[in-house]
């Protein structure tokens, strides 16, 4: 069962479209790796499903319900980190917790927050403040936030860009942990071709806004002539029309 | 609307609240500030003119409320503002939480720390002034009710025109309630003003507030009709604010502000 459905999405920014008619969806139990150089429109994708960037046309659906017609229902289903959005900074790591557990409605809130606080590790820092962690600690108390109400639909976008190698590895295992429920789905952007290898079922490379090449992270290089998921990456941002881009 | 998102937004700033001394002093040190000053100021004035006036239940009176309204207007505009300082807008709207979620929980937030200010000042005009609300009699409770629906109302304006026109605009805010003042008549009858100015007062709620309070003060009984205007008038700014902010969020979403929200990103 798809739980995101993405069918023609577009975005204009001053009649050049920084989002140009992509669709894809994502089951249940799957992690999609949203790749891509810096502008292909990674982040404006995510921004679209997340509500809080309108389409210019296209749909977006999640778990069936439409985010632009029935945004709170879809919200409730997904949440999401983003090394651009740190939790405020003036509350405290349980402070944060707390409202954002009440703001998605999560039952039995005290309980789950003391079990994220577990899983990440982050029990010492309960009552500090969440501007006082460094930023190793701040990306994991982003990713607790987002795991909080068990989001069907989960968007982490460079979610180990500031974790050390210990901690991205140890983060990469609790995703997969998380999407091998069969419950939910993630979709993951990064810039490490490597954690996309290790992390994602299936890539999608964007390229000036639309989908350039779609696969297997691990079978997708040889079909196109690369040695690495790497080597792809570097072509698909300097040489796109070798690939296909028009 | 849940109520416990709403709860969640109020839940924020309580949390903001109460560890910071430098957010809990300004709920009742500038009100103190005013009645003290204004107290001594009507006292003053009551001991020179000797014009069968009460300057303590007239002035102080409509200081106290004038003051009630600011507190109100600035616990909205203060509640958003600490989420534009913070940068807080994408880990909010990114959620389930609704506009009137959001515009109810900075209202909660503001009914609590209005109402600190308020007890404040009525406290210090009653010990230090001998200045009694119960005095003005019940009529008091609405020209509270119509103070604090448009102190939300333009609170609400204000953090509209902070989310168009970025962090750097939050200088539209302060000085608000300083342009409303001399059209709603705080301290004189509305009657002494230019034609145009008049024009302006009458569609103001605060001015029939106002209005109503001198009229009580000097021993007669307000219109009801009058203040049924301001009582209108008030809601309907609460509406058109509320639709303003609304709108304005639309637009934010449209151009993508919401997501890259900075001063540096707004023009």
């Amino acid at each position: 069962m798809a739980i995101l459905r993405v069918r023609d999405l577009r975005k204009d920014y001053g009649g050049r479209p920084a989002v140009d008619g992509i669709s894809f969806e994502l089951k249940a139990g799957e992690i999609l790796g949203l790749l891509g150089p810096n502008g292909a429109g990674k982040t404006t994708t995510i921004s679209m499903i997340l509500g809080v960037l309108a389409p210019s046309s296209g749909s977006i659906k999640i778990d069936g319900h439409d985010v632009l017609r029935r945004r709170s229902l879809a919200l409730e289903r997904t949440n999401f980190a983003a090394v651009y959005a740190p939790l405020p900074g003036n509350l405290t790591v349980e402070e944060n917790l707390r409202v954002f557990g009440m703001i998605y409605g999560v039952r039995g809130l005290s309980r789950r927050i003391l079990d994220i606080l577990e899983q990440f590790d982050l029990g010492r820092f309960r009552h500090v403040k969440a501007g006082l962690l460094s930023s190793g600690e701040q990306s994991r108390l982003c990713l607790a936030k987002a795991l909080l109400n068990h989001p069907d639909l989960l968007l982490l976008d460079e979610p180990t860009a500031s974790l050390d190698p210990a901690t991205a590895g140890d983060l990469r295992a609790k995703i997969r942990a998380y999407a091998a429920h069969g419950t939910s789905a993630v979709l993951w952007t990064s810039h490490n071709m490597h954690e996309v290898e290790t992390v994602c079922d299936r890539v999608l490379f964007l390229s000036r806004g639309r989908v350039l090449l779609e696969g297997d992270p691990r079978a997708l290089p040889a079909q196109h002539g690369k040695a690495s998921l790497e080597e792809l990456f570097i072509a698909v941002a300097r040489e796109p029309l070798s690939l296909g881009a028009q | 609307m849940r109520a416990g998102r709403l709860a969640a937004v109020a839940l924020r700033q309580f949390y903001l609240i109460r560890g910071s001394a430098s957010r809990v002093l300004p709920m009742f040190a500038w009100v103190a500030v005013d009645m003290v000053l204004w107290g001594f100021i009507t006292r003053y004035l009551n001991s020179v003119a000797n014009a069968g006036f009460d300057f303590v239940t007239a002035m102080l009176g409509a200081v106290l409320l004038w003051d009630f309204f600011m507190r109100v207007m600035q616990g909205v505009t203060m509640a958003f503002l600490e989420d534009v300082w913070s940068r807080n807008f994408l880990n909010f709207f990114a959620t389930p939480l609704r506009i009137s979620e959001y515009i109810g929980g900075l209202v909660l937030t503001s009914v609590a720390t209005s109402s600190v200010g308020l007890i404040v000042m009525l406290a210090l005009a009653r010990l230090v002034f001998g200045l009694s609300f119960f005095a003005y009699g019940p009529v008091i409770i609405p020209y509270l009710l119509i103070l604090f629906v448009f102190g939300i109302a333009l609170g609400i304006l204000g953090a509209a025109l902070v989310l168009r026109f970025g962090p750097a605009s939050e200088w539209f805010i302060w000085p608000m309630p300083a342009i409303v003042a001399p059209f709603a008549g705080v301290f004189y009858p509305v009657s002494i003003l230019p034609r145009w100015m008049r024009a302006v007062s009458r569609l103001l709620p605060p001015a029939y507030v106002f209005d109503a309070l001198r009229s009580a003060a000097a021993g007669r009984h307000a219109e009801p009709g009058r203040l049924g205007t301001g009582a209108s008038l008030c809601v309907l700014d609460l509406l058109l604010a509320f639709w303003v902010f609304s709108a304005t969020y639309r637009y934010a979403v449209k151009t993508g502000l919401i997501a890259r929200y900075s001063a540096e990103s707004v023009s």
